[in-house]
């Protein structure tokens, strides 16, 4: 997905001149055609993430795009407050893109986990949280972010993640993607976790369980209207997300709840433990161990709908 | 002369502002009131009826606690009503305690120290990369030279040559606990600043002659970035805040405030 996302940036920089890269020594083998191509509009500002997004806010001030970007947590939580007070505030158009979202890091361990990245960048004001799922949307999301004028952040995968959507998608921020339509749950996910979801989903179909099944790529601003109308129509709803329990979409989608009063069906968090992680392996083991496997996720839906 | 008018003025608003509001940091506008009045009577091309104008000098206060200085300033100028000033604070009010881009002239909203450096090295390496001729200033405090956002950018600024970035330290050797040789000493910061390929110059921030003639002069070499060290005293003008931690802190009280006129031959 990080190849995708990067060759979509490049397409586009080379028809928008207010396009620029500002990294903190990170991108191997991905971000030199952009630093070729464009020497005047790369920067790469050292091992200084606070000093990364600081430079993208003057330079978004000055009426760029600048995208900050690096590996997990980097760009995120070492630079928050720049985040916060330079970014948010000035609702400068900085966009922030973090490569390895959730466990896709397994190995490295928790230093390059980010599994707190949804709950927090919501929670700042201005902010637009995008988490594609597969290489359709993370093209797709990549246009939509550079076409939007304020922060943004986007949370992209590592790797070639498997498709979920077998049609082309109609990309929109802040309107989800329903994958395929079912009357027996609802089952909303974010991010890449999506492809185990998706193939949960499918096995669940084999045993007479239609669920409706969302990608739900943009966490902020949520798409409220598509939850409301899963919930009514099908009584229970599941969330499905490579992140801590807390705040993430689950939070997000619980929110949308609560608030329309939509609280007497059945509901299910699949998330990570609010633990640190210190377990050590692959992004599917990892995954694995937390219920998120296909197997973890299609027990856990199939519990639920037959609570209703 | 216009440099003192002005000073004298941001000194007495400062004083006034930080009183009707009970707020903090009035030392912090007194010790920069010099340098604050030089830039904007004769260093800063700026525009009061067109604050959005694209050639200016940009200049950030990283500083923000010392807000006051700068409205004051900005009122004189122009760029608002003079009644908001005395909205300092106050419910309701138009200005905030520390300095915010919602008021007019003003180029950046900062408070959390660390942040201003950054921003105006992003400015200033747009402006070399478009052939833009403005100037981007930013001033500093003590505290803001404990922060490593400052030294990430001052390598930055080093590293990309940029001789439109003016960084300007109110050196008054005092932060929000103590003497800042006591807390984190910053010396020698002039043998520093130069190791890190910075144009270093020493004035005296409260002499006229000596900030307009640094000012004028920038960058003071080519192809460096320029940091103007300013040896200033905090609470400057009011002799009971004078040089003082605790001006950081108080607010004139209404016999204080009286004196503080009477001191400064003012009269709001
Ligand atoms: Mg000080």
């Amino acid at each position: 997905m990080r190849s995708v996302f990067n060759k979509t940036l490049l397409e586009l920089a080379k028809k928008d001149d207010r396009i620029f890269m500002v990294l903190a020594d990170i991108g191997y083998g991905e971000i030199e055609p952009f630093a070729q191509a464009f020497p005047d509009r790369y920067f790469n500002v050292g091992v200084a993430e606070q000093n990364m997004t600081g430079i993208a806010c003057g330079i978004a001030m000055e009426g760029n795009i600048p995208v900050t970007y690096s590996i997990a947590n980097f760009p995120t939580l070492r630079c928050l407050e720049q985040i916060r007070n330079d970014v948010c505030y000035h609702n400068a158009n900085v966009k922030i893109v973090i490569i390895g979202g959730g466990v896709a890091y397994g190995p490295l361990g928790i230093s390059h986990h980010s599994t707190e990245d949804l709950a927090i960048m919501r929670a700042l004001p201005n902010m637009v949280v995008l988490a594609p799922s597969d290489l359709a949307e993370a093209s797709e999301a990549t246009k939509a972010m550079i076409k939007y004028d304020g922060p943004i952040y986007y949370r992209c995968g590592y790797k070639k993640e498997p498709p979920i959507h077998e049609d082309s998608i109609d990309f929109k921020i802040g309107r989800a993607i329903t994958v395929c339509d079912g009357t027996d749950a609802g089952v909303i996910y974010t991010g890449t976790i999506g492809y185990n979801a998706k193939l949960a989903v499918k096995e669940l179909d084999k045993k007479g369980i239609k669920c409706r099944f969302i990608s739900m790529h943009t966490v902020k601003p949520i798409d409220s209207e598509i939850i409301v109308k899963a919930a009514k129509e099908t009584g229970a709803i599941i969330t499905v997300e490579e992140h801590n329990m807390m705040g993430g979409l689950g939070g997000a989608v619980a929110e949308v709840l609560m608030d329309s009063n939509l609280t007497n069906i059945k509901c299910k968090r699949i998330a990570l433990p609010d633990v640190n992680i210190s377990k050590v392996g692959s992004q599917e083991w990892l995954r694995e161990q937390y219920g998120m496997s296909p197997q973890g996720i299609a027990d856990t839906i199939e519990k639920t709908v037959r609570q209703k | 002369m216009e440099y003192l008018r002005l000073a004298t003025l941001i000194r007495a608003y400062a004083v006034r502002m930080t009183h009707r509001g009970k707020s903090g940091h009035v030392g912090s506008s007194l010790s920069m009131a010099d340098l604050i009045s030089v830039l904007y009577t004769k260093i800063l091309r700026v525009n009061p009826s067109q604050p959005d104008w694209q050639e200016r000098d940009r200049f950030i206060l990283s500083k923000g606690h010392a807000a006051a200085g700068v409205y004051v300033a900005l009122a004189e100028k122009g760029f608002f009503p003079k009644d908001w000033l005395d909205t300092y604070y106050q419910d309701n009010g138009r200005l905030s305690g520390h300095i915010s881009h919602h008021v007019p002239g003003v180029e950046f909203s900062t408070g959390s120290l660390g942040h201003g450096l950054p921003v105006a090295a992003g400015m200033a390496i747009n402006a070399k990369r478009k052939n833009k001729n403005y100037r981007i200033f930013a001033l500093l405090s003590d505290g803001d030279c404990n922060e490593g956002s400052t030294w990430e950018s001052i390598m930055f600024a080093a590293q990309h040559h940029l001789d439109n970035l003016i960084a300007i330290l109110d050196y008054n050797k005092i932060q929000a606990l103590g003497r800042s040789k006591d807390i984190i000493d910053l010396e020698p910061l002039t043998e520093k600043l130069k190791a890190f390929h910075w144009a270093v110059k020493e004035i005296n921030g409260h002499n006229y002659q000596q900030i307009e003639d640094a000012l004028t002069n920038v960058p003071l070499e080519s192809s460096k970035p320029s940091f103007i060290i300013a040896h200033t005293i905090k609470g400057k003008g009011v002799s009971f805040f004078e040089d003082t931690v605790s001006c950081h802190y108080k607010y004139a009280n209404e016999e204080e405030l009286e004196k503080a006129y009477n001191e400064l031959g003012v009269k709001i």
